[in-house]
């Protein structure tokens, strides 16, 4: 069980570092008790040219933001953070908490390849589907091109809209 | 009652015109047809690149997906692979509107992470630069937006403001909309003489301009029924959404980074936070319209408080070159690094053996002037310390993100150095981006017609959204 205690407050600029395995856990304890009620971005980077070894080669972030509606400002904010190993997916979706999450991890899958757990479908959100690779990677090379010279591979007539869409979340 | 045999031909789809028909609901004899259409990527009511695919039924909307990603040009992973100074050029290209708050912004995330306070002047400047652009972006806004509901009188008149300011901002950085005019550490320049009764001049023709533009809208039927109850959202659904700036401030929840988390010198200058009520189209043109008059009232204040002083870092110590080699040739090479050689210009006579002197100077974060790097060798070799790969500012390692408020709300910058001359990741958080994220829930149950106020009150950027 998660307590107040577990997340103590250092100011706008908090770092929170929790397991992968904890991290839904976290974010649901954080929107539903302690009231975190803004998603301001969910993003990640790719440690693996970073001079220190760390553990997992991916850090995501969530930054996280407890505004109160009447006044306008900022009570507290936090930036809760876990590390994905290669290969691995991350925590399972917090679109239900948020429903921005969901653009956010299409970017973060897109960009870095790491999906949640519970959406194995994800669709890519800036690049096109047949995009090879995920570009914010550090192995990604820079000056790699890869023109879209072919049709796009899947003939849009059989496939239902109603499947390509997202669902939309009613809050 | 449509025949069985009728119907299974409508079932099966028509693809001839490239739109799928499906029964969705026969009812009572009558059949309500939907069908799908694509809005965009080019689309004239759509001011940049966007694909609305749309589930209709006859002028109504059942359903929308929002495609985007037309515009991604890799910002992030460009960031990367340049020294810091110049990313500040690729920051422009995020919001275009308002390039100056994006150059704010990133500025400001590097040096919170470097440690270093602005002078007073240069945040005074920074100020004036932002809120300038603030206004640039709404009056592009509401102009956009107007002359898709057919008010084009409305959209030149704007566009005169506007071009108004981008003479000011032309006037300031050298450049229209490509500005750059940050640097990390401080400015590209100080003010330009008479810049005071420039921009006054200018804020008093925009005035009268938007005296103009109100009486020609907020009481308008037609533009009223255009936006009034049209694209409305609850204050808890733009919070669930990540909303900020102008679009949930017209929900009545009045956060402003500016008000909740002051930087610079916003904490000192007395501004209002303008709220709507119901977070409709109309709200949204109201507080953009009320944000112009608080901007200017900024910029006001700003050019009346703005002390005399530096406007970037403070220089090294300033040393005669003489002294300096002196120095060196004792031996105290060690606080040389934090001292600058006052060298001849021309480097005639004396001054030319002491060239070698100024690089004790490069590991300053600022860059020289433009004027001192076209008119001395020493600027020059200064400015190349700062700009050449494996050399330039070095940021300690770790990680920062600060937020202004931009054109659209929350502009977000998070950055990590590992300590190198170049950033490890650069991660924009763009506004618009979770904006668009609450867009179908805006346009579902509406009709077609009212995409276009919303979209356009939406104001989306495709540079940042995309990146």
């Amino acid at each position: 069980m998660m307590t107040e205690k577990d997340f103590p407050d250092a100011g706008f600029d908090t770092v929170q570092l929790v397991p992968k395995a904890q991290a839904r856990e976290a974010l649901s304890f954080l929107k539903n008790e302690l009231g975190f009620n803004v998603l301001v971005d969910h993003t990640a980077a790719d440690l693996s040219k970073w001079p220190e070894a760390k553990e997992g080669r991916f850090e995501l972030t969530w930054r996280l933001m407890k505004l109160d509606p009447k006044t306008g400002l900022v009570e507290r904010r936090l930036a809760l953070k876990t590390r994905v190993a290669e290969g691995e997916d991350g925590p399972p979706s917090s679109k239900d908490l948020w429903p921005n999450a969901d653009w956010a991890e299409r970017e973060v899958w897109d960009m870095f390849g790491v999906k949640p757990s519970d959406n194995p479908s994800i669709k890519r959100l800036l690049l096109y589907e047949e995009f090879k690779g995920h570009p914010l990677r550090k192995d990604y090379p820079i000056a790699k091109r890869q023109p879209l010279v072919e049709p796009m591979a899947a003939p849009r007539e059989r496939i239902d809209p109603k499947e390509l869409r997202p669902k939309l979340v009613d809050s | 009652m449509i025949p069985q045999e009728i119907r299974d031909t409508q079932n099966q789809g028509d693809f001839s015109l490239g739109k799928k028909q499906v029964v969705i609901a026969p009812a009572q004899g009558r059949e309500h047809r939907s069908y799908y259409l694509n809005m965009g990527p080019q689309h004239p009511a759509m001011h940049g690149v966007i694909r609305l695919l749309l589930e209709l039924e006859g002028e109504k909307v059942l359903d929308a997906d929002v495609e985007i990603g037309f515009l991604h040009r890799a910002f992030e992973k460009h960031a990367e692979t340049e020294v810091w100074n110049n990313v500040i050029p690729w920051t422009d290209r995020l919001n275009y509107v308002s390039p100056l708050i994006n150059n704010v912004g990133y500025c400001m995330a590097v040096e919170k992470l470097s440690g270093l306070t602005v002078p007073e002047r240069g945040q005074f400047i920074r100020v004036i630069a932002s809120e300038i652009s603030r206004i640039t972006d709404h009056l592009t806004c509401v102009g956009a937006s107007a002359m898709e509901l057919g008010a084009f009188t409305v959209f030149l008149y704007m566009i005169e403001g506007r071009e108004l300011l981008y003479q000011c901002v032309d006037k300031l950085t050298g450049a229209r909309i490509t500005t750059s005019y940050t640097r990390v550490g401080g400015v590209k320049g100080d003010l330009p003489a008479g810049y005071d009764e420039m921009v006054l001049g200018a804020f008093k023709k925009i005035r009268a301009l938007l005296k103009d533009v109100d009486g020609l809208l907020t009481k308008n039927r037609i533009f009223m029924d255009r936006v009034n109850d049209t694209g409305t959202l609850s204050a808890a659904d733009a919070l669930a959404y990540g909303v900020t700036g102008p679009f949930l401030r017209s929900t009545g929840v009045p956060y402003d980074v500016r008000r909740a988390q002051p930087s610079l010198v916003y904490d000192r200058l007395d501004f209002e936070v303008p709220v709507g009520s119901k977070g409709d189209n109309m709200d949204r043109y109201l507080v953009r319209m009320a944000e112009i008059e608080q901007s200017m009232r900024i910029v006001e204040q700003c050019l009346k408080l703005i002390p005399p002083g530096p406007h970037s870092l403070e220089e090294k110590e300033l040393i005669e070159a003489n002294v300096m080699v002196d120095e060196g040739k004792k031996g105290m090479t060690g606080k040389l690094w934090d001292m600058r050689a006052n060298v001849d210009p021309t480097l005639e006579g004396g001054g030319r053996g002491c060239a070698s002197g100024v690089q004790a100077a490069a590991p300053a974060y600022n860059l020289p002037t433009k004027e001192e790097t076209y008119g001395s060798i020493e600027g020059l070799m200064r400015h190349f310390e700062i700009i050449m790969w494996g050399r330039g500012i070095r940021p300690p390692k770790g990680e920062s993100y600060a937020a202004v408020e931009g054109g659209n709300g929350e502009l977000g910058f998070h950055i990590y150095s590992d300590g190198t001359d170049r950033a490890y990741r650069v991660r924009c958080r763009p506004p618009c981006l979770y904006i668009m994220t609450a867009l179908p829930k805006l346009i579902i149950g509406g009709s077609v017609a009212d995409i276009i106020p919303t979209f356009g009150s939406v104001n989306m950027i495709a540079g940042e959204l995309d990146r």
